[in-house]
C-alpha cells in the first residue's frame, strides 16, 4: 500500500506544536484575549460557590431576607457575566481560527504547486489531500479548545486549589493527593498515544488513496468485474484503521478512568475528613459546602485533561504531517543570473545525463550523455523504443526535472541559469496525457498564451489543432470542461491540449506524442496545419509513427540513453537498422512469415 | 510512476457534439436529489444492527452517571445525618459515606473505561459499514454516473463527509447520552429532594428547548453550505495535484493560487459563520441556566430561612443544579456535530440513492456451454439503439452479428460511435432499445463474474493501481499464479521491461524506480486482459501509445491469443486491420461498410481511401 510516512522519531509534542506559531502569530492578540476571557469566566464559576457559602453561613442562618435577595442578585449578576464571557471567548476566536486554517491550507496548496514534479511522483494525492483537509481541521480544533483550555483548566485548577487551601488547608492537601500520580500517568499516556495517533492518520491517508484510485481506475475495475476484490482490499484497510482506532480508544479509556477515579476518591476522603471537622466544630457547614462545591466545580477541568491531551497529541501529529510536506524544498527559486548567450542558437542538449532524483544512486541513468542540437526554426522528431526515456527527455526542457549533469541551452543560454518562469514562457508543451482544467474551453487553451491573447489567437490555435468542434459545444468556447464540466473524448482533449501548446506562438515547442488519439484523417489535417506553425518554431516532437515523424525536418533516435543517430526520416530508414525497425517493424514481421 | 490519469473518465470517442447538458442537470450541484427522509433513514439503517450494543453502551453510561451523581446525595447525607451521628460518637454513618464515595469513584472510573471501549467499538463498526457502503455503491454505479459525478466529489464523500459522521459518533453521541441522562437523572433527584425546587428546574427546560430549536434551524443551513464549500476546495486541490505537469509547464501556479484563494475564502467564511452560531447559542443557554440557578437558590434560601427546607437539602440541590446545566454547552457541541454530520449524510444518502443504470440481473442466467473447444462466443446486436438519458442519439437502430471466433476491426472517424459500440458490448452502458446477446443470452441477464468471463475490454487509458506490477496484471485474474502472470507478460512482450525494473514483477509502481511509461502501461493492461482469458475481447485504442515494433509484437501475440476468441478491435491506425477477419467502417453511428479487409481494400469505399492514406503515411 502506498504509504508515505516519515519515521516516527521520538519527538516532543510541544516542540512540534510550536511550529504553528507563524500561522497563529497574526491572531495572537485575539487568541490571548480569548484565553484571558476564558480564565475570567472560569474564575466567575469558582466565585459562585463562595457566594453560596456566604449565603448559607450569613443571611440563611440569620434568617435575613434582604441578605438572601442580595445574594441571589449577586448570583444572577455573576451568572450573566459568565454567560457573556463564554460567548465573548467564542466570538473572539471564531473568525481568526477559520482564517488560520484557511491560511495554512492556502500555504500548503501554494507550496505543493511549487514542489518538484519528482515529489509528486512519490506522493499519492490522497495523502496530500488528507493533510489539506482532516489534518488542518484537527489543528483548528486544537487551537479552539485544547490550546485554550489546557491553559484555562490549569489556571482554574490552580485558583480552585488555592481557594480550597485557604478555606481549609488540611482538606486542600487531601484533595491535592492524586495530583502526582495523575500527572505521571498523563506523561506515559501522551507518549503512547502519539504513536498510535500517527498510525491512524497515515492509515486514513492510505484509505483515501484507495478510494481515489478506485474512482480513477473505475473502467478497469468494471472491465474486469473486479469491484468485489477492490471492495475487499478497501475493507481490509478500513478494518486495519478500525483496529488502530480501537487501540487509541483503549489508551484514552485508561487515562480517562484514572483521571475520573483518583480525584473522585480524593473528594470522598475530603468529605469524610471535613465531616469530622464539622462534627468537631472546627469547620462550619457552609465552608464544607463551599469547599465541596469548589472541588466539584473542578471536576470538569480535571476530567477534560484526558481528551484535551489526546486532542493535542493528534494535533501534534497533524502538524508533523503538515510540515513533512512543507519542509520539502521547492524548486530552487529563479537564479536569474545573466546567462551568457554563447554558442549556437536553437535548442541544444550538451552531454545530458539524467537519473530520477529518488532512484538508487547506483542504478543506471535513464539518459546517459545525450547530445542533440535542434537548429532555430527546425523541428526534430524524437524516436525511440517504448520506455527508452523520450518523455523523460522532453520533461527536462521546461525543467520539470533537473538534469543530473550536462546542460541544456536555449539559443545558447543555459536553462539552469534562467528563471523557470522565463523558461516556461519560452517553451510550450503538449503532454501525452492531455489534461484539461475546470475552466472554459477558451480559458484552457489560452493558458498557453500571454494575458493579451484574445479571441483571434484562440480561433487560430483551435484551427491549427483541428479543434473547431469547440465552437459547436453548447456554450461554444465558453463551455466548462474538466472535473466539473463537460466530459470530452480523448481525441478532443488531445486536440485542445495541442491548441494550448501552439496558441502563444512559442519560440520552442515540445510535443510528447501529440496525435496518438487521433484518427488518420484528423491526424493528417492537424499535421498539415502544424507544418505552418512549425515552420518558424524550434520544436522537439516525440513520435511513434512515420506520419508524425514526417512533420519534422530531422529525426533523432534515442537508444540506450543516448542519441545514436540524427538525420532525415529517409536517411535513417536506409542507414539505421534500429530506426527502420522502429518505424516499420518489418524486420520481425518478416521473420514471422 | 507517471502522473495518474488526471482526466475524468470520459465518453471516449463520442460524437464531436457531446451530450446536451441542460441547465437543470442535478449533477451540477453538490447534493444529488435525495428522497425525503433519506438522511434519517440512512442513519437509522446504520444504527439499527447496533441497537443492542447501543443500548448496552447507554446502559454503561447510565450506571456511570448513577455512580457520579451519587456524590451530592452522599454530601447531603453526610451533613444532615452523618455529622450529627458522629457527634453522638456513632462513626458508622460517616464510615459508610467514605466507603460509599470511594466505591462510587472506583465504579465510575471502571464504567468510564468500559464505556469508552464499548462506544468506540460501536462507532468504528458503524463507520466501517458506512465506508464500505459508499465504496461498494460507488463501484456498483455505472460508468455514465462516474462520467458525470467527478472524482473529487466522490473522494470528498468518502473522506470529509465520513469524517464528520465520525466526529458525531465519537464525541456527539456520548455527549447526547450524557446530556439526556444527566438531565433526567438530576431532574429526578431534584424533584425527589424537593418538589418545588425540582419543578423550577424542570420549568427552565422550556426556554432551553426553544433555544435549541432555533439554533438547530440556523445550524442546518450553515453546515449545508459549509460542506459544499469544502467539497469545492477538495475538487480544486485534487485536480491541481493530479495535473501537476501541465500546471508547471503552463505556469498556472499563480492563477491557481488565486482561484484556490477564492474557494478557500468561501469555506473560511462559512466556517466562521458556523462557529459564530455556536457562540450565540452558548450565550443564550448559559443565561437561561444561570438565571434558573439564581432563582432556585433565592427561593430555597428563603425556605431554609423560613424553616421549611433543610440546609443539607439546599446544599445538595445547589450542587446538583450546577451539574444540571453543565452539559448544555455539550448539547450545543452535539448539535454542532449532528448538523455537520447531517449535511454530510445528506450528500452520502444522495449518492447511495443513485441506482446503477446498468443494474445487476434479478435472476441471473448462465452462458451456455461452449460449442467447440475454442473459447469464442457469438455476439449479436439485436435492434440496438443508444442515446443518452439526457437526450441525443448516438447509435440509431442497428443489427449486427459477430460469429464466434471472429476478429473484427472497427474503424471510422472520431465520433462515429465505435467506442459506444464497444461499451455496449462490454455492458458499460445498456442499450436504450434492443438487446446485446452473447451466445443468445442477453448481457443484462448475466451476473458480473459470468459477464466478465464472457467479455473483457482494454482501453487506452492504462491506469495503474498502487501495488506491484504483478498485482496490476493479476487484476485480470486474481487467483493467477506468478507463472501465469509472467506467461501473459511474455506473450505480449512486456516481460523484458518488467524484468529490468528494480524489483522485476515485484516493483511497486509508486515507489523508487517504478516509473512506467505510457506505452509500458498499455502493455501491462494487455497482459491483464490476456490473463483474464475472456470469450470476447474488446480492444479500444489499446495500442495508441506503443511504438510500431511494440504494436507489431502485440499483434503477433494477438494472432495466437485471439485464435478462436471473438474480438472487437477499435483503432485509428489501420495496422490493426491486418489481423482482422472482418472490417466494419462506421460513420455517424451507422455501419457503412462491412467486409473482409481484402475486399474492402480492393473496393472504392471509404476504407479503401483510409487504407491508402495510411499506407502513404508509412512511406
Amino acid at each position: 500500500m502506498p504509504t508515505t510516512r516519515a519515521t516516527t522519531k521520538d519527538r516532543s509534542a510541544v516542540r512540534t506544536l510550536l511550529r504553528l506559531w507563524p500561522y497563529v502569530r497574526p491572531v495572537r492578540a485575539r487568541l490571548l484575549t480569548a484565553a484571558a476571557v476564558a480564565v475570567l469566566a472560569s474564575c466567575v464559576g469558582l466565585v459562585i460557590p463562595l457566594v453560596l457559602k456566604w449565603m448559607v453561613d450569613g443571611p440563611v442562618a440569620d434568617r435575613d431576607p434582604a441578605g438572601v435577595w442580595l445574594g441571589a442578585l449577586y448570583l444572577l449578576l455573576l451568572g450573566v457575566g459568565e454567560a457573556v464571557l463564554f460567548g465573548l471567548r467564542r466570538w473572539l476566536v471564531a473568525r481568526p481560527l477559520s482564517s488560520v486554517e484557511a491560511g495554512m491550507r492556502a500555504d500548503l496548496y501554494r507550496h505543493l504547486q511549487r514542489l518538484p514534479v519528482a515529489f509528486h511522483d512519490r506522493w499519492a494525492s490522497g495523502q496530500l489531500l488528507s493533510r489539506g483537509t482532516t489534518d488542518l481541521m484537527l489543528l483548528r480544533m486544537f487551537l479552539a479548545f485544547p490550546l485554550t483550555f489546557l491553559l484555562v483548566n490549569f489556571v482554574t485548577i490552580l485558583i480552585g486549589v488555592v481557594i480550597m487551601v485557604l478555606q481549609d488547608w488540611t482538606l486542600g492537601l487531601v484533595i491535592l493527593g492524586p495530583a502526582v500520580p495523575v500527572m505521571v500517568m498523563c506523561v506515559i499516556f501522551e507518549k503512547r498515544y502519539a504513536h498510535v495517533a500517527r498510525l491512524a492518520q497515515d492509515q486514513v491517508g492510505d484509505l483515501t488513496t484507495v478510494v481515489e484510485e478506485s474512482v480513477l481506475g473505475i473502467r478497469i475495475i468494471k472491465g474486469f468485474g473486479r469491484h468485489r476484490s477492490q471492495a475487499r482490499a478497501f475493507r481490509e484497510l478500513a478494518r486495519t484503521l478500525r483496529g488502530t482506532e480501537l487501540r487509541k480508544a483503549g489508551l484514552l479509556a485508561t487515562i480517562w478512568a484514572v483521571i475520573v477515579t483518583l480525584p473522585e476518591a480524593a473528594i470522598g476522603a475530603a468529605l469524610v475528613v471535613g465531616s469530622v471537622q464539622v462534627a468537631d466544630g472546627s469547620l462550619t457547614a457552609g465552608t464544607l459546602v463551599a469547599f465541596l462545591s469548589t472541588a466539584l466545580a473542578l471536576r470538569w477541568p480535571v476530567e477534560s485533561i484526558g481528551f484535551l491531551l489526546a486532542m493535542s497529541q493528534e494535533a501534534a501529529t497533524a502538524t508533523e504531517r503538515y510540515f513533512e510536506v512543507m519542509d520539502e524544498a521547492p524548486e530552487d527559486p529563479a537564479v536569474g543570473a545573466d546567462a551568457e548567450r554563447a554558442g549556437e542558437r536553437g535548442l541544444r542538449f550538451h552531454g545530458v545525463r539524467f537519473r530520477y532524483p529518488d532512484a538508487p544512486p547506483d542504478s543506471p541513468p535513464v539518459l546517459d550523455h545525450v547530445d542533440l542540437h535542434i537548429r532555430p526554426g527546425e523541428s526534430m522528431a524524437l524516436v525511440g523504443a517504448t520506455g527508452s526515456g523520450k518523455t523523460t527527455l522532453t520533461a527536462l526542457v521546461p525543467r520539470l526535472y533537473e538534469v543530473t549533469s550536462g546542460r541544456i541551452t536555449l539559443d545558447g543560454a543555459d536553462i539552469a541559469a534562467m528563471s523557470r518562469e522565463e523558461l516556461r514562457a519560452q517553451v510550450a508543451m503538449a503532454f501525452e496525457e492531455p489534461t484539461l482544467f475546470s475552466a472554459s474551453v477558451g480559458e484552457n487553451v489560452l493558458m498557453g498564451a500571454g494575458d493579451s491573447a484574445g479571441a483571434a489567437e484562440l480561433n487560430r490555435a483551435l484551427a491549427v489543432a483541428q479543434a473547431d468542434f469547440a465552437h459547436a459545444l453548447p456554450q461554444g468556447t465558453d463551455t466548462q470542461v474538466g472535473e466539473q464540466g463537460l466530459s470530452l473524448s480523448g481525441g478532443q482533449r488531445q486536440r485542445l491540449a495541442l491548441a494550448r501548446a501552439v496558441v502563444g506562438r512559442p519560440r520552442f515547442l515540445v510535443l510528447d506524442d501529440p496525435l496518438s488519439a487521433l484518427d488518420v484523417h484528423t491526424e493528417a489535417a492537424v499535421e498539415a496545419a502544424l507544418r505552418d506553425v512549425l515552420a518558424d518554431t524550434t520544436a522537439l516532437i516525440v513520435a511513434h509513427r512515420p506520419s508524425t515523424v514526417l512533420l519534422a525536418d530531422r529525426v533523432a533516435l534515442l537508444s540506450g540513453g543516448r542519441i545514436t543517430a540524427v538525420g532525415t526520416h529517409h536517411e535513417l530508414l536506409r542507414t539505421n537498422a534500429e530506426y527502420a525497425h522502429l518505424m516499420s517493424g518489418t524486420e520481425e514481421a518478416e521473420d514471422e512469415r | 510512476m507517471t502522473a495518474p490519469t488526471t482526466s475524468v473518465p470520459t465518453a471516449d470517442d463520442e460524437p464531436d457534439l457531446p451530450r446536451p447538458k441542460d441547465a437543470g442537470d442535478p449533477f451540477d450541484r453538490d447534493v444529488l436529489p435525495t428522497p425525503p427522509g433519506a438522511t434519517r433513514a440512512l442513519l437509522r439503517s446504520l444504527l439499527a444492527p447496533m441497537k443492542a450494543r447501543v443500548a448496552f453502551t447507554s446502559f454503561l453510561l447510565l450506571l456511570q452517571q448513577a455512580a457520579v451523581q451519587a456524590g451530592p446525595l452522599l454530601v447531603a447525607y453526610a451533613i444532615d445525618s452523618a455529622v450529627p451521628a458522629f457527634r453522638r460518637d456513632d462513626h458508622g454513618p460517616l464510615i459508610a459515606v467514605g466507603a460509599g464515595y470511594l466505591l462510587c469513584a472506583l465504579v465510575s472510573g471502571g464504567l468510564q473505561y468500559a464505556f469508552v471501549i464499548a462506544s468506540t467499538r460501536v462507532n468504528q463498526d458503524v463507520l466501517l459499514d458506512l465506508r464500505g457502503r459508499i465504496f461498494r455503491h460507488a463501484q456498483a454505479l455505472s460508468i455514465d454516473f462516474h462520467e458525470r459525478y467527478t472524482s473529487g466529489r466522490l473522494i470528498s464523500r468518502s473522506t470529509t463527509d465520513v469524517e464528520s459522521l465520525r466526529e458525531l459518533l465519537n464525541e456527539g453521541l456520548q455527549e447526547l447520552v450524557t446530556v439526556v441522562l444527566s438531565f433526567v437523572y438530576i431532574s429526578a433527584m431534584l424533584l425527589w429532594l424537593d418538589l418545588g425546587l425540582g419543578a423550577v428546574a424542570v420549568a427552565s427546560f422550556v426556554p432551553l428547548y426553544l433555544l435549541v430549536r432555533v439554533y438547530r434551524r440556523r445550524a442546518v443551513r450553515v453546515y449545508r453550505v459549509r460542506s459544499t464549500a469544502i467539497a469545492a476546495v477538495i475538487v480544486k486541490f485534487v485536480e491541481t495535484m493530479n495535473g501537476i505537469r501541465p500546471v508547471r509547464a503552463f505556469r498556472r501556479e499563480a492563477a491557481n493560487d488565486a482561484e484556490f484563494r477564492v474557494l478557500n475564502r468561501r469555506h473560511e467564511r462559512v466556517n466562521g459563520d458556523a462557529l459564530l452560531e455556536m457562540a450565540r447559542y452558548v450565550v443564550g443557554s448559559r443565561l437561561v441556566a444561570n438565571t434558573a440557578v439564581a432563582v432556585i437558590v433565592l427561593w430555597g434560601a428563603y425556605r431554609v430561612a423560613g424553616g421549611s427546607l433543610e440546609l443539607g437539602v439546599l446544599a445538595a440541590a445547589v450542587l446538583y443544579l450546577r451539574r444540571l446545566y453543565d452539559p448544555i454547552d455539550r448539547l450545543g457541541m452535539f448539535l454542532n456535530s449532528y448538523q455537520s454530520a447531517a449535511a454530510s449524510l445528506e450528500k452520502i444518502a444522495g449518492l447511495l440513492a443513485q441506482t446503477p443504470s446498468v443494474p445487476a440481473p434479478s435472476e441471473p442466467r448462465e452462458l451456455p456451454p461452449l460449442k467447440s473447444e475454442h473459447p469464442g462466443r457469438e455476439v449479436v446486436f439485436d435492434g440496438v439503439r443508444f442515446g443518452y438519458r439526457t437526450g441525443g442519439e448516438v447509435l440509431p437502430r442497428f443489427d449486427l452479428t459477430l460469429p464466434a471466433g471472429q476478429t473484427v476491426a472497427v474503424v471510422g472517424s472520431t465520433g462515429a460511435g465505435k467506442s459506444t459500440l464497444a461499451k455496449l458490448l462490454a455492458r458499460f452502458y445498456d442499450p436504450s432499445d434492443g438487446r446485446v446477446l452473447l451466445d443468445g443470452v442477453d448481457l443484462r441477464d448475466l451476473a458480473v463474474p459470468e459477464l466478465r468471463r464472457g467479455v473483457v475490454m482494454v482501453t487506452q487509458e492504462a491506469f495503474l493501481f498502487s501495488g506491484t506490477v504483478a498485482e496490476n496484471i493479476a487484476i485480470g485474474r486474481p487467483d493467477a499464479t506468478r507463472e501465469e502472470i509472467e506467461r501473459a507478460a511474455k506473450a505480449i512482450g512486456a516481460h523484458e521491461f518488467i524484468s529490468s525494473l528494480p524489483d522485476g514483477y515485484d516493483t511497486d509502481v509508486r515507489k523508487r524506480g517504478g516509473r512506467i511509461s505510457a506505452g509500458q502501461r498499455q502493455l501491462v493492461a494487455f497482459a491483464r486482459a490476456l490473463l483474464a482469458d475472456p470469450a470476447v475481447l474488446i480492444l479500444d485504442e489499446a495500442t495508441s501509445s506503443l511504438d510500431i515494433p511494440g504494436e507489431r509484437a502485440v499483434q503477433r501475440a494477438m494472432l495466437t491469443v485471439l485464435r478462436g476468441r471473438t474480438a472487437v478491435v477499435i483503432a485509428h491506425r489501420l495496422s490493426t486491420v491486418e489481423i482482422a477477419d472482418r472490417v466494419l467502417v462506421m460513420e455517424h453511428g451507422r455501419i457503412v461498410e462491412d467486409g473482409t479487409p481484402a475486399d474492402l481494400i480492393a473496393g472504392t469505399g471509404r476504407f479503401a481511401d483510409l487504407h491508402r492514406a495510411w499506407r502513404d503515411s508509412l512511406a
